[in-house]
Protein backbone atom coordinates (compact mmCIF):
# COMPACT_ATOMS: atom_id res chain seq x y z
CA UNK A 1 0.00 0.00 0.00
CA UNK A 2 3.29 2.39 0.76
CA UNK A 3 4.62 1.55 -2.70
CA UNK A 4 1.11 2.01 -4.40
CA UNK A 5 0.61 5.84 -2.84
CA UNK A 6 3.58 7.00 -3.74
CA UNK A 7 3.28 8.01 -6.85
CA UNK A 8 -0.16 8.98 -6.50
CA UNK A 9 0.16 11.86 -4.53
CA UNK A 10 2.59 13.22 -7.23
CA UNK A 11 0.30 12.54 -10.36
CA UNK A 12 -2.62 12.98 -9.54
CA UNK A 13 -1.67 17.15 -7.72
CA UNK A 14 -4.14 19.36 -9.17
CA UNK A 15 -5.97 18.84 -12.52
CA UNK A 16 -3.84 19.71 -15.29
CA UNK A 17 -2.39 16.25 -14.46
CA UNK A 18 0.58 14.80 -17.08
CA UNK A 19 -0.69 12.79 -20.08
CA UNK A 20 1.32 9.54 -19.68
CA UNK A 21 0.77 8.21 -16.26
CA UNK A 22 2.44 5.13 -14.86
CA UNK A 23 1.21 3.17 -12.49
CA UNK A 24 2.42 -0.05 -10.44
CA UNK A 25 0.12 -3.05 -11.65
CA UNK A 26 -1.67 -3.28 -8.95
CA UNK A 27 -3.11 0.22 -7.90
CA UNK A 28 -6.96 0.77 -8.15
CA UNK A 29 -8.66 4.35 -8.01
CA UNK A 30 -10.56 3.07 -5.04
CA UNK A 31 -6.54 3.29 -3.08
CA UNK A 32 -6.78 7.18 -2.97
CA UNK A 33 -7.57 8.08 0.25
CA UNK A 34 -8.35 11.96 -0.56
CA UNK A 35 -11.44 12.13 -1.97
CA UNK A 36 -11.43 15.13 -4.32
CA UNK A 37 -8.02 13.37 -5.73
CA UNK A 38 -10.00 10.06 -5.24
CA UNK A 39 -13.08 11.59 -7.41
CA UNK A 40 -10.91 13.17 -10.31
CA UNK A 41 -8.61 9.80 -11.23
CA UNK A 42 -12.10 7.80 -11.59
CA UNK A 43 -12.97 10.75 -13.48
CA UNK A 44 -10.67 10.20 -15.65
CA UNK A 45 -10.61 6.92 -15.65
CA UNK A 46 -14.25 6.53 -16.99
CA UNK A 47 -13.27 9.22 -19.61
CA UNK A 48 -10.83 6.93 -20.87
CA UNK A 49 -12.74 3.77 -20.89
CA UNK A 50 -15.83 5.65 -22.49
CA UNK A 51 -12.87 6.77 -25.13
CA UNK A 52 -11.74 2.93 -25.47
CA UNK A 53 -15.50 1.90 -26.23
CA UNK A 54 -16.10 4.57 -28.98
CA UNK A 55 -13.14 3.48 -30.93
CA UNK A 56 -13.55 -0.28 -30.36
CA UNK A 57 -17.06 0.13 -31.76
CA UNK A 58 -15.50 2.23 -34.82
CA UNK A 59 -13.60 -0.24 -35.39
CA UNK A 60 -15.99 -3.07 -35.35
CA UNK A 61 -17.77 -0.18 -37.58
CA UNK A 62 -15.26 -0.22 -40.51
CA UNK A 63 -14.34 -3.84 -40.18
CA UNK A 64 -18.49 -4.48 -41.02
CA UNK A 65 -17.98 -1.85 -43.69
CA UNK A 66 -15.16 -3.53 -45.15
CA UNK A 67 -16.53 -6.35 -45.33
CA UNK A 68 -19.15 -5.52 -47.00
CA UNK A 69 -21.76 -8.25 -47.81
CA UNK A 70 -19.73 -10.99 -46.54
CA UNK A 71 -20.24 -9.26 -42.54
CA UNK A 72 -21.35 -11.17 -40.54
CA UNK A 73 -25.48 -10.78 -39.21
CA UNK A 74 -25.53 -7.89 -36.87
CA UNK A 75 -26.09 -9.32 -33.40
CA UNK A 76 -29.43 -9.57 -31.86
CA UNK A 77 -29.89 -7.47 -28.44
CA UNK A 78 -30.51 -9.68 -25.51
CA UNK A 79 -34.18 -9.31 -24.73
CA UNK A 80 -36.06 -10.71 -21.73
CA UNK A 81 -38.37 -12.64 -23.96
CA UNK A 82 -35.17 -14.07 -26.02
CA UNK A 83 -33.71 -15.27 -23.00
CA UNK A 84 -36.62 -16.56 -21.59
CA UNK A 85 -35.94 -19.71 -19.74
CA UNK A 86 -37.33 -22.35 -21.46
CA UNK A 87 -40.55 -24.24 -20.69
CA UNK A 88 -41.36 -27.24 -21.31
CA UNK A 89 -44.64 -26.67 -20.97
CA UNK A 90 -44.92 -24.83 -24.45
CA UNK A 91 -47.79 -26.05 -26.36
CA UNK A 92 -46.86 -26.95 -29.87
CA UNK A 93 -49.24 -25.95 -32.56
CA UNK A 94 -49.20 -29.82 -33.45
CA UNK A 95 -49.49 -31.75 -30.04
CA UNK A 96 -51.61 -34.14 -30.83
CA UNK A 97 -52.12 -34.76 -27.00
CA UNK A 98 -52.90 -31.38 -26.69
CA UNK A 99 -55.75 -31.03 -29.21
CA UNK A 100 -57.08 -34.16 -27.59
CA UNK A 101 -57.64 -32.64 -24.14
CA UNK A 102 -58.74 -29.44 -25.61
CA UNK A 103 -61.59 -31.50 -26.91
CA UNK A 104 -62.55 -32.97 -23.91
CA UNK A 105 -62.16 -30.88 -21.44
CA UNK A 106 -64.43 -28.28 -19.98
CA UNK A 107 -64.76 -25.76 -23.10
CA UNK A 108 -65.63 -28.52 -25.45
CA UNK A 109 -68.94 -27.62 -25.47
CA UNK A 110 -68.24 -24.19 -25.80
CA UNK A 111 -65.67 -24.30 -28.62
CA UNK A 112 -68.16 -27.39 -30.10
CA UNK A 113 -71.12 -24.13 -29.98
CA UNK A 114 -73.27 -26.50 -28.18
CA UNK A 115 -73.40 -23.66 -25.44
CA UNK A 116 -73.64 -19.79 -25.74
CA UNK A 117 -72.13 -18.05 -23.11
CA UNK A 118 -73.91 -16.04 -20.48
CA UNK A 119 -71.90 -14.02 -17.79
CA UNK A 120 -72.94 -13.18 -14.32
CA UNK A 121 -70.72 -10.20 -13.08
CA UNK A 122 -70.45 -9.42 -9.46
CA UNK A 123 -68.73 -8.17 -6.71
CA UNK A 124 -67.46 -8.51 -2.50
CA UNK A 125 -69.90 -6.89 -0.68
CA UNK A 126 -70.83 -3.63 -0.92
CA UNK A 127 -68.97 -2.40 -3.42
CA UNK A 128 -67.89 1.33 -3.92
CA UNK A 129 -68.52 3.65 -6.63
CA UNK A 130 -65.47 3.10 -8.96
CA UNK A 131 -66.05 -0.87 -9.04
CA UNK A 132 -69.95 0.28 -9.91
CA UNK A 133 -69.19 1.66 -12.60
CA UNK A 134 -66.25 -0.72 -13.72
CA UNK A 135 -69.05 -3.31 -13.08
CA UNK A 136 -71.56 -1.61 -15.60
CA UNK A 137 -68.40 -1.02 -18.34
CA UNK A 138 -67.83 -4.39 -18.48
CA UNK A 139 -70.68 -5.54 -18.98
CA UNK A 140 -70.81 -3.16 -21.93
CA UNK A 141 -67.91 -4.99 -23.12
CA UNK A 142 -68.81 -8.44 -22.93
CA UNK A 143 -72.12 -9.38 -24.75
CA UNK A 144 -74.57 -11.36 -22.83
CA UNK A 145 -73.82 -10.76 -19.57
CA UNK A 146 -75.48 -9.21 -16.39
CA UNK A 147 -74.57 -7.43 -13.05
CA UNK A 148 -76.14 -8.52 -9.81
CA UNK A 149 -75.18 -7.24 -6.61
CA UNK A 150 -74.05 -9.53 -3.95
CA UNK A 151 -75.65 -8.57 -0.47
CA UNK A 152 -73.65 -11.02 1.80
CA UNK A 153 -74.68 -13.68 -0.17
CA UNK A 154 -72.32 -16.67 0.34
CA UNK A 155 -70.34 -17.95 -3.33
CA UNK A 156 -71.29 -21.48 -2.67
CA UNK A 157 -74.96 -20.80 -2.77
CA UNK A 158 -75.37 -18.53 -5.30
CA UNK A 159 -73.85 -20.97 -7.94
CA UNK A 160 -76.17 -23.66 -8.08
CA UNK A 161 -78.41 -20.66 -8.50
CA UNK A 162 -76.53 -19.46 -11.69
CA UNK A 163 -76.18 -22.95 -12.96
CA UNK A 164 -79.98 -23.24 -12.65
CA UNK A 165 -80.30 -19.98 -14.68
CA UNK A 166 -78.17 -21.45 -17.18
CA UNK A 167 -74.98 -18.22 -16.26
CA UNK A 168 -71.90 -20.52 -18.31
CA UNK A 169 -69.49 -18.01 -16.38
CA UNK A 170 -69.30 -16.32 -13.12
CA UNK A 171 -67.13 -13.17 -12.95
CA UNK A 172 -66.69 -11.79 -9.30
CA UNK A 173 -64.52 -8.48 -8.85
CA UNK A 174 -63.04 -8.32 -5.61
CA UNK A 175 -62.31 -4.84 -3.96
CA UNK A 176 -60.02 -2.96 -1.85
CA UNK A 177 -60.08 0.30 -0.17
CA UNK A 178 -62.82 1.72 -3.06
CA UNK A 179 -60.77 0.57 -6.11
CA UNK A 180 -60.82 -3.18 -7.65
CA UNK A 181 -58.15 -5.41 -7.16
CA UNK A 182 -58.09 -8.70 -7.98
CA UNK A 183 -60.51 -11.29 -10.08
CA UNK A 184 -62.38 -14.76 -9.94
CA UNK A 185 -63.53 -16.21 -13.09
CA UNK A 186 -65.03 -19.43 -12.96
CA UNK A 187 -66.78 -21.44 -15.33
CA UNK A 188 -69.98 -22.30 -14.36
CA UNK A 189 -70.97 -26.21 -14.78
CA UNK A 190 -68.00 -27.27 -13.10
CA UNK A 191 -65.04 -25.55 -14.67
CA UNK A 192 -61.78 -24.33 -13.37
CA UNK A 193 -61.79 -21.17 -11.89
CA UNK A 194 -59.18 -18.65 -11.91
CA UNK A 195 -58.11 -16.51 -9.28
CA UNK A 196 -56.10 -13.06 -10.81
CA UNK A 197 -54.63 -9.69 -8.94
CA UNK A 198 -56.23 -7.20 -10.94
CA UNK A 199 -54.07 -3.70 -11.43
CA UNK A 200 -54.28 -0.36 -13.13
CA UNK A 201 -57.93 -0.52 -14.11
CA UNK A 202 -59.23 2.73 -16.54
CA UNK A 203 -62.40 3.89 -16.59
CA UNK A 204 -63.90 4.58 -19.77
CA UNK A 205 -63.62 7.95 -18.70
CA UNK A 206 -60.24 7.97 -18.38
CA UNK A 207 -58.56 6.94 -21.15
CA UNK A 208 -57.82 9.38 -23.64
CA UNK A 209 -59.62 9.09 -26.73
CA UNK A 210 -62.71 11.03 -28.46
CA UNK A 211 -64.83 7.51 -29.16
CA UNK A 212 -68.38 6.49 -28.45
CA UNK A 213 -69.67 3.85 -26.45
CA UNK A 214 -69.37 0.22 -27.81
CA UNK A 215 -72.04 -0.61 -29.38
CA UNK A 216 -74.27 -4.13 -29.07
CA UNK A 217 -72.30 -6.13 -31.27
CA UNK A 218 -69.98 -9.18 -30.50
CA UNK A 219 -66.59 -8.15 -30.43
CA UNK A 220 -64.12 -10.11 -32.00
CA UNK A 221 -61.14 -11.75 -29.52
CA UNK A 222 -57.44 -11.41 -29.59
CA UNK A 223 -55.41 -13.90 -27.35
CA UNK A 224 -51.75 -13.04 -27.90
CA UNK A 225 -48.60 -15.18 -26.74
CA UNK A 226 -50.09 -18.02 -24.78
CA UNK A 227 -47.57 -20.50 -25.01
CA UNK A 228 -47.67 -22.76 -22.27
CA UNK A 229 -50.23 -25.29 -21.20
CA UNK A 230 -51.33 -23.48 -18.78
CA UNK A 231 -51.40 -20.25 -20.52
CA UNK A 232 -53.60 -22.17 -22.99
CA UNK A 233 -56.22 -22.94 -20.25
CA UNK A 234 -56.57 -19.26 -19.38
CA UNK A 235 -56.47 -17.90 -22.51
CA UNK A 236 -59.81 -20.78 -23.84
CA UNK A 237 -60.88 -19.28 -20.52
CA UNK A 238 -61.09 -16.06 -21.91
CA UNK A 239 -62.19 -16.97 -25.06
CA UNK A 240 -65.06 -18.47 -23.63
CA UNK A 241 -66.58 -15.87 -22.51
CA UNK A 242 -67.41 -14.18 -25.54
CA UNK A 243 -69.73 -15.46 -28.34
CA UNK A 244 -68.34 -17.60 -31.25
CA UNK A 245 -69.38 -15.19 -34.16
CA UNK A 246 -68.02 -11.88 -33.65
CA UNK A 247 -69.78 -9.11 -35.61
CA UNK A 248 -67.46 -7.21 -38.06
CA UNK A 249 -69.88 -4.69 -38.91
CA UNK A 250 -69.17 -3.46 -35.24
CA UNK A 251 -65.45 -3.54 -35.73
CA UNK A 252 -64.33 -4.03 -32.50
CA UNK A 253 -61.70 -6.20 -30.81
CA UNK A 254 -60.95 -7.45 -27.43
CA UNK A 255 -57.64 -8.09 -26.48
CA UNK A 256 -55.55 -10.51 -24.13
CA UNK A 257 -52.32 -9.73 -24.19
CA UNK A 258 -50.01 -11.62 -22.70
CA UNK A 259 -46.39 -10.60 -21.95
CA UNK A 260 -44.60 -11.69 -19.01
CA UNK A 261 -47.20 -13.25 -16.93
CA UNK A 262 -49.19 -10.14 -17.24
CA UNK A 263 -52.27 -10.04 -19.01
CA UNK A 264 -53.72 -6.81 -20.54
CA UNK A 265 -56.56 -6.22 -21.63
CA UNK A 266 -57.79 -3.73 -23.98
CA UNK A 267 -60.70 -3.07 -25.67
CA UNK A 268 -60.60 -1.18 -29.26
CA UNK A 269 -62.99 0.09 -32.41
CA UNK A 270 -61.08 -0.70 -35.87
CA UNK A 271 -60.70 0.81 -39.18
CA UNK A 272 -58.94 -0.20 -41.96
CA UNK A 273 -57.30 2.49 -43.66
CA UNK A 274 -55.66 0.89 -46.73
CA UNK A 275 -54.94 -2.79 -46.59
CA UNK A 276 -51.86 -2.09 -44.88
CA UNK A 277 -52.80 0.07 -42.28
CA UNK A 278 -54.98 -0.22 -39.41
CA UNK A 279 -56.00 2.92 -37.33
CA UNK A 280 -57.01 1.90 -33.77
CA UNK A 281 -59.03 3.26 -31.38
CA UNK A 282 -59.59 2.71 -27.56
CA UNK A 283 -62.62 2.55 -26.06
CA UNK A 284 -63.82 0.55 -23.23
CA UNK A 285 -62.43 -0.41 -19.76
CA UNK A 286 -58.53 -1.48 -19.63
CA UNK A 287 -57.17 -3.91 -16.67
CA UNK A 288 -54.10 -5.99 -16.44
CA UNK A 289 -54.34 -9.48 -14.80
CA UNK A 290 -51.61 -11.36 -12.88
CA UNK A 291 -52.68 -14.94 -12.79
CA UNK A 292 -52.77 -16.48 -8.62
CA UNK A 293 -54.31 -19.64 -8.80
CA UNK A 294 -56.18 -22.04 -10.90
CA UNK A 295 -58.53 -24.35 -9.16
CA UNK A 296 -60.22 -27.27 -10.65
CA UNK A 297 -63.80 -27.44 -9.71
CA UNK A 298 -65.68 -24.46 -9.17
CA UNK A 299 -65.18 -21.62 -6.46
CA UNK A 300 -64.10 -23.37 -3.35
CA UNK A 301 -61.44 -21.88 -0.71
CA UNK A 302 -61.46 -24.62 1.62
CA UNK A 303 -61.32 -28.20 -0.07
CA UNK A 304 -60.71 -27.23 -3.78
CA UNK A 305 -58.08 -28.82 -5.65
CA UNK A 306 -55.94 -26.35 -7.20
CA UNK A 307 -54.20 -27.18 -10.52
CA UNK A 308 -51.95 -24.04 -9.72
CA UNK A 309 -50.97 -21.57 -7.38
CA UNK A 310 -48.24 -18.82 -7.24
CA UNK A 311 -45.99 -19.93 -5.49
CA UNK A 312 -43.60 -16.47 -4.27
CA UNK A 313 -40.87 -18.24 -2.85
CA UNK A 314 -40.32 -20.95 -5.99
CA UNK A 315 -41.64 -18.91 -8.92
CA UNK A 316 -40.32 -16.05 -8.69
CA UNK A 317 -36.58 -16.81 -8.27
CA UNK A 318 -35.49 -16.34 -11.94
CA UNK A 319 -36.26 -13.00 -13.94
CA UNK A 320 -36.41 -14.96 -16.84
CA UNK A 321 -38.71 -17.59 -16.31
CA UNK A 322 -42.36 -16.70 -16.96
CA UNK A 323 -45.71 -19.42 -16.50
CA UNK A 324 -48.27 -18.31 -19.20
CA UNK B 1 -65.77 -16.36 42.65
CA UNK B 2 -68.89 -17.44 41.86
CA UNK B 3 -69.80 -19.69 38.89
CA UNK B 4 -72.99 -17.89 37.41
CA UNK B 5 -75.68 -20.20 36.11
CA UNK B 6 -75.95 -20.85 31.87
CA UNK B 7 -79.42 -18.98 32.22
CA UNK B 8 -79.64 -15.24 31.98
CA UNK B 9 -82.43 -14.98 34.24
CA UNK B 10 -81.11 -17.15 37.14
CA UNK B 11 -77.63 -15.43 36.78
CA UNK B 12 -79.17 -12.23 37.41
CA UNK B 13 -81.08 -13.18 40.12
CA UNK B 14 -77.83 -15.39 41.46
CA UNK B 15 -75.91 -11.62 41.14
CA UNK B 16 -78.56 -10.23 43.25
CA UNK B 17 -78.06 -13.02 45.97
CA UNK B 18 -74.86 -12.60 46.26
CA UNK B 19 -74.15 -9.07 46.06
CA UNK B 20 -76.89 -8.91 48.54
CA UNK B 21 -75.25 -5.86 51.12
CA UNK B 22 -74.40 -3.75 48.24
CA UNK B 23 -75.70 -0.84 46.86
CA UNK B 24 -77.90 -0.55 44.57
CA UNK B 25 -76.03 1.49 41.67
CA UNK B 26 -73.38 -1.34 42.00
CA UNK B 27 -75.44 -3.94 41.98
CA UNK B 28 -77.08 -2.86 38.19
CA UNK B 29 -73.94 -2.23 37.05
CA UNK B 30 -72.76 -5.62 37.71
CA UNK B 31 -75.58 -7.10 35.97
CA UNK B 32 -74.92 -4.55 32.97
CA UNK B 33 -71.57 -5.73 32.73
CA UNK B 34 -72.92 -9.58 32.57
CA UNK B 35 -75.59 -8.41 30.02
CA UNK B 36 -73.15 -6.81 27.71
CA UNK B 37 -70.96 -10.03 27.99
CA UNK B 38 -73.81 -12.72 27.46
CA UNK B 39 -74.27 -10.01 24.42
CA UNK B 40 -70.98 -10.30 22.43
CA UNK B 41 -70.36 -14.02 23.20
CA UNK B 42 -73.36 -14.83 21.50
CA UNK B 43 -72.43 -12.83 18.50
CA UNK B 44 -69.03 -14.03 18.48
CA UNK B 45 -70.86 -17.69 17.79
CA UNK B 46 -73.27 -16.21 15.11
CA UNK B 47 -69.95 -14.40 13.30
CA UNK B 48 -68.25 -17.49 13.59
CA UNK B 49 -70.70 -19.26 11.47
CA UNK B 50 -71.10 -16.93 8.85
CA UNK B 51 -68.64 -15.98 5.78
CA UNK B 52 -65.54 -14.43 7.63
CA UNK B 53 -63.59 -12.06 5.43
CA UNK B 54 -60.04 -13.00 5.24
CA UNK B 55 -57.60 -10.24 5.20
CA UNK B 56 -54.34 -10.93 3.77
CA UNK B 57 -51.57 -8.29 4.36
CA UNK B 58 -50.20 -6.92 1.49
CA UNK B 59 -45.96 -6.90 1.26
CA UNK B 60 -44.95 -3.50 0.23
CA UNK B 61 -41.97 -4.92 -1.31
CA UNK B 62 -43.27 -7.34 -3.46
CA UNK B 63 -46.01 -4.67 -4.12
CA UNK B 64 -43.68 -2.16 -5.72
CA UNK B 65 -41.68 -5.20 -7.49
CA UNK B 66 -44.93 -6.51 -9.10
CA UNK B 67 -45.63 -2.75 -10.48
CA UNK B 68 -42.89 -2.16 -11.53
CA UNK B 69 -42.12 -5.33 -13.13
CA UNK B 70 -45.58 -4.75 -15.04
CA UNK B 71 -44.87 -0.96 -16.14
CA UNK B 72 -41.58 -2.76 -17.93
CA UNK B 73 -44.17 -5.75 -19.43
CA UNK B 74 -46.50 -2.86 -20.19
CA UNK B 75 -43.44 -0.85 -22.32
CA UNK B 76 -42.04 -4.25 -23.55
CA UNK B 77 -45.74 -5.64 -25.10
CA UNK B 78 -45.91 -2.50 -27.50
CA UNK B 79 -49.91 -3.31 -27.83
CA UNK B 80 -50.63 -0.96 -30.23
CA UNK B 81 -48.60 -2.50 -32.58
CA UNK B 82 -49.40 -5.83 -31.46
CA UNK B 83 -52.73 -5.13 -31.91
CA UNK B 84 -52.74 -3.91 -35.53
CA UNK B 85 -50.21 -6.70 -36.87
CA UNK B 86 -52.79 -9.33 -35.92
CA UNK B 87 -55.93 -7.26 -37.68
CA UNK B 88 -53.72 -7.30 -40.39
CA UNK B 89 -52.94 -10.74 -40.20
CA UNK B 90 -56.50 -11.60 -40.02
CA UNK B 91 -57.22 -9.36 -43.15
CA UNK B 92 -54.91 -11.21 -44.93
CA UNK B 93 -56.52 -14.31 -44.04
CA UNK B 94 -59.42 -13.57 -45.26
CA UNK B 95 -61.18 -13.88 -42.10
CA UNK B 96 -63.14 -10.61 -42.90
CA UNK B 97 -64.63 -12.34 -46.10
CA UNK B 98 -66.10 -9.51 -48.36
CA UNK B 99 -66.13 -6.77 -46.21
CA UNK B 100 -63.63 -4.98 -47.14
CA UNK B 101 -62.92 -3.94 -50.81
CA UNK B 102 -58.79 -3.31 -51.38
CA UNK B 103 -58.78 -4.17 -55.17
CA UNK B 104 -54.96 -3.23 -54.98
CA UNK B 105 -53.96 -5.50 -51.97
CA UNK B 106 -55.77 -8.41 -54.22
CA UNK B 107 -53.99 -7.70 -57.31
CA UNK B 108 -50.76 -7.78 -55.26
CA UNK B 109 -51.86 -11.15 -53.79
CA UNK B 110 -52.87 -12.73 -57.30
CA UNK B 111 -49.39 -11.54 -58.14
CA UNK B 112 -47.63 -13.09 -55.59
CA UNK B 113 -49.33 -16.53 -55.92
CA UNK B 114 -48.33 -16.41 -59.88
CA UNK B 115 -44.67 -15.48 -59.52
CA UNK B 116 -43.47 -17.77 -56.54
CA UNK B 117 -40.49 -18.28 -58.53
CA UNK B 118 -38.53 -15.61 -59.18
CA UNK B 119 -38.66 -13.19 -56.37
CA UNK B 120 -36.90 -10.33 -57.99
CA UNK B 121 -39.54 -10.29 -60.65
CA UNK B 122 -42.50 -9.90 -58.12
CA UNK B 123 -40.17 -7.09 -56.11
CA UNK B 124 -39.82 -5.15 -59.47
CA UNK B 125 -43.24 -5.50 -60.24
CA UNK B 126 -44.54 -4.59 -56.40
CA UNK B 127 -42.05 -1.05 -57.20
CA UNK B 128 -43.90 -0.70 -60.20
CA UNK B 129 -47.19 -1.08 -58.49
CA UNK B 130 -46.40 1.18 -56.00
CA UNK B 131 -45.37 3.85 -58.36
CA UNK B 132 -48.60 3.20 -60.42
CA UNK B 133 -50.66 3.61 -57.39
CA UNK B 134 -48.69 7.01 -57.01
CA UNK B 135 -48.70 8.14 -60.49
CA UNK B 136 -52.80 7.63 -59.94
CA UNK B 137 -52.60 9.80 -56.91
CA UNK B 138 -50.48 12.13 -58.78
CA UNK B 139 -51.28 12.05 -62.18
CA UNK B 140 -52.43 16.00 -61.88
CA UNK B 141 -48.87 16.92 -61.31
CA UNK B 142 -47.24 15.05 -63.67
CA UNK B 143 -48.94 16.02 -66.69
CA UNK B 144 -49.32 19.79 -65.64
CA UNK B 145 -45.55 19.18 -65.55
CA UNK B 146 -45.09 17.70 -68.52
CA UNK B 147 -47.41 20.23 -70.70
CA UNK B 148 -45.33 23.32 -69.16
CA UNK B 149 -42.17 21.86 -69.73
CA UNK B 150 -43.24 21.39 -73.17
CA UNK B 151 -44.06 25.29 -73.78
CA UNK B 152 -40.62 26.08 -72.34
CA UNK B 153 -38.64 23.73 -74.42
CA UNK B 154 -38.11 25.83 -77.09
CA UNK B 155 -36.78 28.37 -74.83
CA UNK B 156 -34.39 26.12 -72.72
CA UNK B 157 -31.59 24.02 -74.05
CA UNK B 158 -31.38 20.47 -74.23
CA UNK B 159 -28.76 20.15 -71.54
CA UNK B 160 -31.23 22.56 -68.76
CA UNK B 161 -34.15 20.79 -69.83
CA UNK B 162 -32.17 17.11 -69.37
CA UNK B 163 -31.52 18.85 -65.60
CA UNK B 164 -34.59 19.79 -65.41
CA UNK B 165 -36.32 16.21 -65.69
CA UNK B 166 -33.70 14.83 -63.13
CA UNK B 167 -34.59 17.13 -60.88
CA UNK B 168 -38.47 16.57 -61.79
CA UNK B 169 -37.70 12.82 -61.11
CA UNK B 170 -36.17 13.79 -57.53
CA UNK B 171 -39.14 15.81 -56.74
CA UNK B 172 -41.44 13.18 -57.61
CA UNK B 173 -39.71 10.70 -55.69
CA UNK B 174 -39.21 12.80 -52.84
CA UNK B 175 -43.00 13.93 -52.79
CA UNK B 176 -43.53 10.51 -52.34
CA UNK B 177 -42.05 9.76 -49.89
CA UNK B 178 -43.57 12.65 -48.71
CA UNK B 179 -46.85 11.77 -48.79
CA UNK B 180 -46.05 8.09 -47.94
CA UNK B 181 -45.92 8.66 -43.82
CA UNK B 182 -43.01 10.42 -42.78
CA UNK B 183 -43.42 14.10 -43.75
CA UNK B 184 -39.52 15.07 -43.50
CA UNK B 185 -39.75 17.52 -46.22
CA UNK B 186 -36.63 19.86 -47.30
CA UNK B 187 -36.78 23.18 -46.09
CA UNK B 188 -38.67 23.93 -49.48
CA UNK B 189 -41.78 22.88 -47.72
CA UNK B 190 -44.89 25.08 -48.81
CA UNK B 191 -43.13 25.79 -52.30
CA UNK B 192 -43.25 22.07 -52.14
CA UNK B 193 -46.91 22.17 -51.72
CA UNK B 194 -47.61 24.91 -54.77
CA UNK B 195 -46.52 22.37 -56.95
CA UNK B 196 -47.19 23.24 -60.65
CA UNK B 197 -47.23 27.03 -60.29
CA UNK B 198 -43.70 28.17 -58.93
CA UNK B 199 -41.54 25.03 -59.78
CA UNK B 200 -41.08 25.60 -62.95
CA UNK B 201 -39.75 29.24 -62.67
CA UNK B 202 -37.45 28.36 -59.58
CA UNK B 203 -36.07 26.02 -62.12
CA UNK B 204 -35.32 28.36 -64.68
CA UNK B 205 -34.74 30.77 -62.10
CA UNK B 206 -33.09 30.24 -59.17
CA UNK B 207 -31.13 26.51 -60.10
CA UNK B 208 -27.89 28.66 -59.38
CA UNK B 209 -28.45 30.41 -56.31
CA UNK B 210 -29.95 27.02 -54.95
CA UNK B 211 -27.30 25.36 -55.55
CA UNK B 212 -24.70 27.98 -53.61
CA UNK B 213 -27.44 27.97 -50.86
CA UNK B 214 -26.40 24.50 -50.48
CA UNK B 215 -23.08 24.38 -50.97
Amino acid sequence: AGAGSGPAPGDGAGPPAPERVLFPPTFSVSEIKNKQRRHFMFLRWKQQQRKEKLALKKKRRKEREALGDKAPPKAIPKTIENQRVYDETTVDPNDEEVAFDEATDEFAPYFNRQTVPKILITTSDRPRGRTVRFCEQLATVIPNSHVFYRRGLALKRIIPQCIARDFTDLIVINEDRKIPNGLVLSHLPDGPTAHFRMSSVRLRKEIKRKGKEPTEHVPEVILNNFTTRLGHSIGRMFAALFPHDPQFIGRQVATFHNQRDYIFFRFHRYIFKSEKKVGIQELGPRFTLKLRSLQKGTFDSKFGEYEWIHKRREMDTSRRKFHL
Amino acid sequence: QVLLSKNYEKALEEIDENLIYWPRFIRHKCKQRFTKITQYLIRIRKLTLKRQRKLVPLRRKIERRENRREEKALIAAQLDNAIEKELLERLKQDTYGDIYNFPIHAFDKALQQQDAESESESDAEREEDEDDDEDVGKREFVEAEDSELSDFEDMDKLETSSEEEQEEEEEVEEKASHSKSKGKTPLKGPARRKRPYIEIEYEEETEPSTKTKAA
